[in-house]
């Protein structure tokens, strides 16, 4: 047995040489010196791979068009097997991958591993930094939800502001009209094609380069002492276990942030721009008027060519630099900087809106149909409670509703509401004043009266019933589905929450065909009273 | 390389150099293990499938004489991905001697082409690799091995109701 799989191995060795090349990667010679301070080129390596398959997998479930990208991550998250963990992967490993590229960067840099002859290996790294940014900034739209939509509004807006060249830019990004199909479909295809293609071959080089070169011994260092396998392998294998368990604990336990389905006319969203993204944010704050292209793009441009240009400054050969005390009190004071505008920008964010994900299970009552929940406020307000109970209480004058064993049709029923003593001639009930609609929402209360209907009664809030009673007087069920019932001409009414802002459903009453301009529903003037009560009620309906 | 050979190389006696690669191995099967898992999960395992065993309204049934199968076509809603949708979908309806109804899936049981009523030869016959059925849905040649699949079908009024289509057995 082992030895057919060594005449194997040895078969392809061969005819490719795969083997000798992996052997002579592992048994490379680096210096002594090497150890856990090394291992954060490897671990950010392993998270872009992690990155690419869940990337792959993402797409295998995913609509890349406005609108449809939100629903098709909805199904993902909540209706595919394993689909939040995915998700959750991807998400929060390009956090992880920001915090593990500027901790490897900030080690070469105390390293002095820049300087000559490595100056290639550092700029094609810097270029690598800059591709993940890109990454961040093209991904944040993808999810398409208010977060993605008045998020990118901002970064289009900076674009636009770059001297001389911005409106070419926003043209470029398909935003020069605003955020719509050609800005996604632009920002998809640099997520999903420029930028991986650039990145693989990137990272090429720069792995390459850190062949060519070997890892910067310290200074007097005479000579490679240690091979890569197995010392350093093992210790960049641990680093990226650490690094992995951190990732799947925090996709299995930590919810994606993911909001509403983005709405450009939802005024009241106050956007704030990824974590690592912050600082720039709140930099902008200090360049007003005139001065605001300094925040925008004179220093973050000003910081790049620095970035590139550290090698070329810092020409001090490798030997005398010792201690590098004052490269490494430039780290500090640079994620300093870095932390106080962060902080400071998490300070004044106003907190944002829960997400939607973790959304509390939908109350019992709010799988009853919307003429029953206005039905229990009608037999309320016409104090049928005075003759009736509903499942127990003290014996009262009517039969109990649900333990009763007559039960009446609902022709009988509405004549009972109208004129009580026509059908109940011995009755002193007066008549009671309703409309049709509320005739019918009441007798649908009453027939479908169940100790299990009952039950999810008790904890129905008031405005949910107002809002149900609006609900029911306004005929909205003609038009609309609530819970599987009502017509089917206009969108059904469940998970309107998950889809649009009340703002937007305020402004929908008001005038529809503004918002919808195929939409053949008539303007609604509610009350205030009114208007909050149906948006409480519809609002509370569940996905 | 031999023990001795490499225990020169990296300084490290075998006993330490089988735990690190054991270590190497057995934490990198691990992350795999994770990755693969979720991953194969999610695209074998798909979405929970919500079974919906709903009859569809088909529409009014057309005259229909006893032996003589003809297409309708209805709309059907249909579960796909993250989307509700309403398609087109048909049916051959045929009335067998007692008067009893069946309703038979459009497509050919062997590769799944639309079939045509023949009246000469009063047989299906597909056009692709000409199977043939006859008007019970049994088969009368190959290459399809199943009999037609089947709609359940119900009666309301005029009206007929088709269920999910059932897929008929090899032995049928």
């Amino acid at each position: 047995m082992e030895s057919g799989i060594r005449r194997t191995i040895d078969w392809v060795d061969g005819r490719t040489g795969f083997e000798t090349a992996l052997r002579n990667f592992l048994s490379e010679e680096i210096p002594g010196s090497a150890g856990w301070a090394q291992v954060f080129g490897s671990v950010a390596l392993f998270l872009f791979l992690t990155q690419a398959i869940t990337g792959v997998l993402l797409a295998f479930n995913y609509a890349p068009t406005p609108g449809e990208a939100y629903e098709s991550l909805l199904f993902i998250v909540r209706k595919v097997a394993a689909g939040k963990m995915i998700h959750g992967l991807h998400h929060w490993g390009a956090s992880l991958m920001i915090i593990v590229v500027f901790i490897h960067m900030a080690q070469v840099f105390i390293y002095g591993a820049y300087k000559r002859p490595r100056e290639a290996t550092w700029i094609a790294g810097s270029i690598l930094l800059l591709l993940t940014l890109a990454f961040g900034l093209t991904g944040y739209l993808l999810p398409w939800d208010n977060r993605a939509y008045w998020g990118t509004m901002v970064t289009t807006r900076i674009i636009s502001s770059v001297p001389v060249v911005g409106s070419s830019l926003l043209r470029l990004i398909g935003a020069a009209e605003g955020i719509g199909v050609l800005t996604f479909a632009r920002f998809y295809a640099l997520h999903t094609m420029l930028l991986p293609a650039a990145s693989v071959t990137l990272i090429a080089i720069h792995v390459y380069l850190v062949r060519r070169h070997g890892i910067t011994p310290r200074p007097f260092e005479p000579k490679l002492t240690q091979r890569f396998y197995p010392r350093q392998a093992f210790r960049d294998v641990v680093a990226i276990f650490a690094t992995f368990a951190i990732l799947f604990a925090a996709a299995a336990l930590l919810e994606v942030p993911l909001e509403r389905l983005a709405d450009p006319t939802d005024t009241s969203y106050v956007p704030r721009p990824e974590w690592y993204f912050l600082f720039l944010f709140q930099l902008l704050k200090l360049f007003q008027g005139a001065m605001e292209p300094i925040g925008t793009v004179v220093l973050p441009t000003i910081a790049v060519l620095a970035l590139f240009a550290i090698p070329f400054v810092d020409r001090t050969r490798l030997e005398r630099s010792r201690g590098r005390v004052l490269a490494a009190a430039l780290v500090v004071l640079v994620f300093a900087i870095w932390g106080t505008l962060t902080a400071a920008a998490v300070l004044t964010s106003p907190p944002g809106s829960p997400p939607l994900l973790t959304a509390a299970p939908a109350a019992a009552w709010a799988q009853l149909p919307a003429e029953q929940i206005a039905g229990l406020g009608y037999f309320h307000s016409a104090h049928c409670d005075t003759c009736h109970n509903l499942l127990a209480g003290e014996p009262k004058p009517g039969p109990n509703l649900i333990t009763s064993e007559v039960h009446h049709a609902r022709p009988w029923l509405i004549q009972h509401f109208n004129n009580p003593s026509l059908v109940l001639p011995s009755t002193k009930v007066a008549p009671m004043h309703f409309s049709l609609p509320q005739l019918n929402a009441l007798s649908l209360f009453i027939e479908n009266l169940t100790p299990d209907s009952a039950s999810k009664l008790d904890d129905i809030p008031m405005n949910v019933i107002q809002g149900a009673q609006t609900y029911v007087v306004s005929a909205c069920g003609s038009c609309h589905k609530v819970n599987g019932a009502g017509g089917g001409i206009g969108p059904p009414l469940n998970g309107i929450a998950d889809r649009r802002s009340k703002q937007w459903v305020k402004a929908h009453f008001l005038a529809p065909q503004k918002l919808s301009p195929e939409s053949i529903m008539p303007p609604y003037h509610f009350s205030s009273a009114e208007e909050n009560a149906i948006l409480v009620y519809l609002f509370a309906l569940p996905e | 390389m031999s023990d001795a050979e490499s225990t020169r190389q990296t300084g490290l006696n075998i006993k330490r150099r089988q735990f690190l690669n054991g270590i190497v191995w057995g934490l990198g099967s691990l992350i795999f293990g994770a990755l693969s898992g979720s991953a194969g999960a999610y695209l074998l395992a798909g979405a929970g499938k919500e079974h919906r065993e709903e009859w569809t309204d088909a529409g009014d049934l057309p005259e229909l004489r006893p032996g003589v199968p003809q297409e309708i076509t209805f709309e059907q809603s249909r579960v796909d991905g993250w989307k509700v949708r309403n398609e087109k979908a048909s049916a051959w309806v045929v009335l067998d001697n007692n008067g009893s109804l069946a309703a038979f899936s459009p497509l050919c049981t062997h590769l799944g082409c639309a079939y045509q009523w023949s009246a000469q030869q009063k047989q299906f016959s597909c056009p692709c690799h000409g199977s043939k059925f006859s008007v019970t849905g049994a088969v009368i040649s190959g290459p399809a091995a199943r009999s037609l699949d089947r709609y359940p079908t119900k009666l309301e009024g005029s009206r007929v109701w088709l269920g999910p289509v059932q897929v008929s057995r090899a032995s049928d």
